[in-house]
């Protein structure tokens, strides 16, 4: 657990010197870690973090969106980031709103982000640029609306 | 759509062959477009949502206790991982610190469960390949843990045993009698499989070499669990962050390093021996008497003597098994080490009484996606081996 801490801190730290915006906001809560990113910087900070020897944030666990409709800016898109070497794990949090729900992909450098992020396309509607094939994963092609969205009831239009 | 492709005769047009979605090797409802050169795959794409029930957006609806149900049909064959995955998940966004009984007895059952769904893996993945007897040896054993999930919680499958808190509820005074007469006899048929396979020619053949993962490739695309570590990578979560109390117990994480189907069946295989030694050190940590849940006022229902007796006791019953509790706002993501891989509960709460989201990061899901990276460039019946041997459920991969 010391470890984990002190690999964490000291990502916060780096990714301070190295860009005082990109960590715009770090949050603690139940010894969890949230590093809330500029959307346009999410790509830089995600690099940095994985090809840094000393934190080697290598496998990406998860991409989550959540809804926090009728909150602006209303998507919230977390990254999993897990450093194998270290032991430790860091979310990462993009912010977007429903006007421009548009993040960079971070498929190029992890290729395991290709279904995560269909899969928030699919069902939340937030669109990923640079994706080699954004297209619906779950859902029928043909199908109208994404079904996570807040204002989307549970049993669906009828 | 077919495309032209050089070979050492000349060119070619390619053929797309369609595989599922009903097709028996898929192991559900998995549909894969195969391009084909011959009989060599060019391309495969894995078409998947066939199962998708929203399993996610109902929690949505539904008190934290209430979600439990759900889990245990993400993943069918290994559900007390996904009650496990979701219980701590919802345990920590609560802060609830559970009785080290009910710990040690998850653990037990959770290793139970890896061995049910590891021989309904062995088993399945034998009879794709051609190896009958093998399926029919390890469905026999697979009963007898159903038989004792059946005795503890009443379910043979959707036990839902594994509550907030702890246990739904004390388990039978002779279970552990039937679990060690399990343990005693289950690596006598461990060693019936290996007799059956690991040395047999055919099997070799079919499996040797076939569906190789280099480790690198794997931790890019995202894959855990068994998969990953017949490349040779130890990353196990029960090491790597421990839960529920296994950073107590002794075993050893399997890694091969051939990377191929042949490797991952050893891993797997290898698995299912530790966990026959977990199981035997939990039985032995298990003390016989202890509370089976936590005593978290105002978050847990009190215990049944409590909720007969006293008047406050029973205004919590009502209260609690009403409207559920309202842990505070935040977000926890939770990851353990299912049969298949990483499964992680992420769990946004808005502080109300139902999560405000709920996301199950399931190994099924994110194991598929590298269907490609193992069987291109390999025969069809190759596919086959590889759909098997990266041991998916399609229920977790659409949830």
């Amino acid at each position: 657990m010391d470890s984990e801490n002190q690999t964490i801190t000291l990502a916060v730290r780096k990714l301070k010197e190295r860009d005082p915006q990109a960590a715009a906001e770090v949050v603690s809560f139940r010894g969890e870690t949230t590093i809330v990113v500029p959307r346009e910087r999410l790509v830089g900070t995600a690099e940095f973090l994985k090809s840094d020897p000393e934190l080697a944030f290598d496998f990406l666990s998860d991409i989550t969106a959540v809804d926090r409709f009728p909150v602006e800016p209303r998507f919230e898109v977390n990254y999993h980031l897990t450093s194998l070497k270290n032991r430790a794990r860091l979310r990462l949090k993009v912010k977007v709103t429903a006007k421009d729900a548009v993040i960079a992909t971070v498929t190029t450098l992890w290729p395991t982000a290709n279904w995560h992020e269909r899969e928030i396309f699919d069902l939340m509607g937030v669109r990923f640029e640079g994706h080699p094939n954004l297209t619906r994963i779950l859902m029928p092609d043909d199908w109208e609306g994404h079904p996570h969205r807040k204002d989307y009831p549970v049993e669906g239009y009828r | 759509m077919p495309t032209t492709v050089e070979t050492a005769t000349g060119q070619t047009k390619t053929m797309v062959l369609n595989m599922g979605p009903q097709h028996p090797s898929t192991h559900g409802v998995l549909r894969v477009i195969l391009e084909l050169d011959g009989e060599i795959v060019v391309k495969a794409e894995p078409i998947i949502g066939y199962l998708h029930t929203g399993i996610e957006k109902n929690c949505e609806k539904l008190t934290y206790s209430q979600c439990i149900p759900l889990t245990d049909r993400i993943d069918y064959l290994a559900n007390l991982s996904n009650n496990l995955g979701y219980c701590l998940a919802v345990e920590k966004l609560a802060g609830i610190e559970i009785p080290k009984r009910a710990q040690y007895i998850r653990v037990l059952l959770t290793e139970i469960t890896r061995i049910a769904s590891h021989l309904v893996w062995l088993g399945t993945h034998a009879i794709d390949l051609g190896a009958m007897s093998v399926f029919l040896y390890c469905f026999r054993e697979r009963e007898e843990i159903l038989k004792i999930l059946e005795r503890i919680s009443g379910q043979r499958m959707m036990t839902s045993y594994f509550r907030i808190g702890g246990l739904a509820l004390e388990p039978p005074p002779d279970y552990i009698e039937w679990i060690s007469r399990f343990l005693d006899s289950f690596p006598g048929h461990i060693a019936e499989y290996e007799d059956l396979l690991t040395e047999n020619p055919i099997w070799k053949i079919r499996t040797q070499g076939v569906g190789v993962l280099d480790p690198k490739v794997g931790i890019e695309m995202g894959v855990s669990g068994p998969s990953l570590r017949g490349s040779g990578v130890d990353y196990d979560v029960r090491k790597y962050f421990p839960y529920s109390s296994y950073e107590e117990f002794d075993f050893k994480v399997q890694t091969q390093t051939a990377g191929d189907v042949y490797a991952r069946y050893q891993v797997r295989v290898a698995e299912m021996k530790e966990s026959v030694k977990i199981c035997r050190q939990a039985i032995a940590k298990i003390p016989a008497h202890g509370p089976f849940r936590a005593e978290a006022r105002g978050i847990l229902p009190p215990s049944r003597e409590e909720m007969k007796t006293s008047i406050e006791g029973l205004i919590y019953h009502f209260k609690i098994w009403t409207e559920g509790f309202a842990p505070p706002p935040g977000e926890v993501y939770v990851p353990i080490e299912s049969p298949r891989g990483e499964l992680g509960f992420f769990i946004a709460s808005d502080g109300s009484n139902k999560p405000y989201r709920v996301k199950a990061r399931t190994p099924s899901f994110v194991n598929l996606q590298a269907l490609p990276k193992l069987a291109v460039g390999r025969l069809i019946a190759d596919v086959v081996a590889c759909i098997g041997t990266i041991d998916i459920v399609l229920g977790e991969v659409d949830r």
